[in-house]
């Protein structure tokens, strides 16, 4: 592991913002050397897109955070058995990542699940709309600013519906 | 899949075409997908050209609210997640915040955890058994499946007092130990169960039908698999000997022996041997670890600086009570224990790769607690592999990937 992190800061000098060993070897970088850097590892053995998910970083204290969220991305090699995380900060006012639906088809799910709950938008995904949340459901809940409970004239409108129904017949 | 299923069903079809697809909606209410899972469908005849699952329809924010809760509540919430082996959720979030907070398990709590491991393991792929053969039309194998995993959830019921949401695990170890009485029931129980096994093998391993219905249907190369992001018992099926137990020990996995069994052809059958053999091998890991407990006989089951935990100030008992640990009762300690940071954690959960990636901003809640839950990725690959594969076929894809969806949507 520590052989292909060198390597790595050498060949993706310029993209990498920082290489961190805490739990986990993770590399942060910038999302221009981004699909280059998984073609780079898909070679190096990394073959199983573990999981993708983002993180909103609104108003976190601890930590200066160089953009509001952050694209995760676990990577796993099966024949050599090491786990890395790559991480990719994204700006609110331009909000999007690169697709890795032509690596990987399993990224197809996790990235419509992503854009449904952050409005993430993934250049290249094949069909980018939303999963868990009914297709006309406003707003994206895991953002930081999304209240937990919604005023109710902010209900989903098929919900507030049922609700004046159920009303109407009591 | 350029187009969205849901939008063309809607339109009216203005080509003037002679033959024109089909198109079939399956569930959310439809007992063969095991909850409620929506398929979209177009069809050619019987053949199906393509499929759209629509999911969602179980969502319940589980990783908003976890933002919102300290973290021993959201243990509760992930009893809720797979409902069929709530254990196996209830240990990758123990373990995913034990390793954020550095936290070091006694031996016999990992041990205590491996056995509620292997026994959620059992009782779901029993349950899987019970359910596959019967969607696929063998009834008699259902009632001997319930028949037995009635037993372990009896178990269970003397274990933690919940037969289906255990909540039993815990950060930094297990909620009470083994009495002698579990202990007695367990080897009693690993001691018949081979022969259980046997038993549903001869109503359906050389069974006819049931080789016409799985034989053949729904084979995933390697590549596509892991392509595909399979994982666990499908991804074995395939022929890929990947097993977070063996690549990623965790709890006391390193100290027992077992095997990882591999398929050939990545069949629904291959899929449906590897499930029947995982469960001996479990069997034979809850034996090693049942003789390795008298070994550790009166160690603590929970770790010495276990947070207990991390509570807001309102709950905090005037007085804290004689014994705080064993009867788990809060003490109210304080809140800013928790280190900043990320953690990731991932188990061989009966469904496939479970794993949380929590990450702390110093306060008493989870900053973001994120799921990647097996049956998802499961679900999201029917699509490829139902291409192609009849209707009835398509029950026994449903079945063989052994999707569930409290665990999809969360």
């Amino acid at each position: 592991m520590k052989d292909l992190l060198s390597v790595i800061r050498d060949e993706f000098g310029k993209f990498i913002l920082e290489v961190r060993e805490e739990d986990l070897p993770t590399v942060i970088i910038k999302r221009d050397g981004f699909l280059e850097f998984i073609d780079f590892l898909r070679k190096e053995g990394f073959n199983h897109l573990l999981d993708l998910c983002a993180v909103d970083y609104l108003n976190y204290k601890p930590e200066k955070k160089i953009e509001r969220f952050e694209v995760v991305y676990h990577l796993y090699s099966i024949p050599k058995r090491e786990l890395l995380r790559v991480k990719v900060p994204i700006a609110e006012s331009d909000c999007w990542q690169y697709s890795l639906t032509s690596f990987w088809k399993a990224a197809n799910w996790f990235e419509r699940e992503c854009f449904d709950m952050f409005g993430i938008r993934f250049k290249g995904h094949p069909d980018l709309r939303r999963l868990l949340m009914p297709e006309d459901w406003e707003g994206h809940p895991l953002r930081k600013d999304y209240p937990v409970e919604l005023p109710e004239e902010k209900e989903w409108k098929a919900y507030r519906k049922f609700k004046t129904k159920a009303k109407g017949a009591q | 899949m350029s187009s969205p299923l849901i939008e063309i069903t809607a339109k009216k079809n203005s080509s003037e075409a002679i033959v024109e697809p089909f198109y079939l909606n399956l569930g959310p209410q439809h007992p063969s997908t095991h909850g409620v899972l929506r398929l979209v469908l177009e069809l050619d005849g019987e053949t199906i050209l393509r499929c759209d699952p629509v999911v969602g329809y179980l969502h319940r924010g589980v990783e908003k609210l976890a933002e919102n809760l300290n973290y021993n509540q959201t243990i509760v919430l992930s009893d809720r997640l797979d409902y069929i082996a709530s254990v196996a959720n209830n240990i990758v979030f123990a373990l995913a915040f034990e390793k954020l907070f550095n936290l070091k398990v006694p031996r016999r709590a990992r041990l205590l955890r491996t056995i509620v491991g292997e026994m959620a393991r059992i009782s779901s792929h029993l349950l899987w058994l019970a359910t596959h053969a019967l969607d696929i039309g063998a009834m008699t194998v259902f009632l001997y499946c319930f028949r037995d995993r009635e037993r372990l959830l009896n178990i269970f019921e003397k274990i933690c007092g919940a037969r289906l949401t255990h909540s039993y695990v815990r950060i930094g170890g297990v909620r009470l130990d083994f009495t002698v009485d579990i202990v007695e029931d367990l080897y009693k129980f690993t001691e018949e169960f081979p022969h259980l096994i046997t038993e549903y093998e001869t109503l359906i391993d050389v069974n006819r039908i049931w080789l016409k219905r799985t034989k053949d249907i729904a084979v995933v190369t390697p590549e596509e698999a892991i392509n595909l992001g399979l994982t666990g018992p499908v991804l074995r099926g395939s022929g890929i000997p990947y097993d977070v137990r063996k690549f990623r020990p965790y709890d006391a996995y390193d100290e027992v022996e077992f095997e990882v069994p591999v398929g050939e052809k990545g069949d629904t059958y291959d899929r449906y041997r590897v499930r029947m053999i995982e469960m001996r091998q479990s069997n034979k890991i809850i034996r090693q670890c049942l003789d390795k407990l008298k070994e550790t006989e009166g160690e603590p089951v929970l770790a010495e600086d276990s947070p207990d935990l991390l509570i807001p100030e309102r709950v905090r008992e005037p007085e804290p009570k004689p014994h705080p640990k064993r009867g788990f009762i809060f003490t109210g300690r304080e809140v800013s224990v928790v280190p900043v940071g990320e953690a990731f954690a991932s188990i061989e959960s009966p469904k496939g790769e479970l794993a949380v990636y929590v990450v702390s901003d110093g306060s008493n809640r989870p900053w973001r607690l994120r799921l990647r839950m097996p049956s998802f990725v499961h679900i999201s690959a029917i699509p490829e592999l139902t291409k192609g594969h009849m209707i009835a076929d398509l029950i026994a894809i449903i079945g063989t990937l052994d999707v569930v969806l409290g665990d999809c949507d969360r």
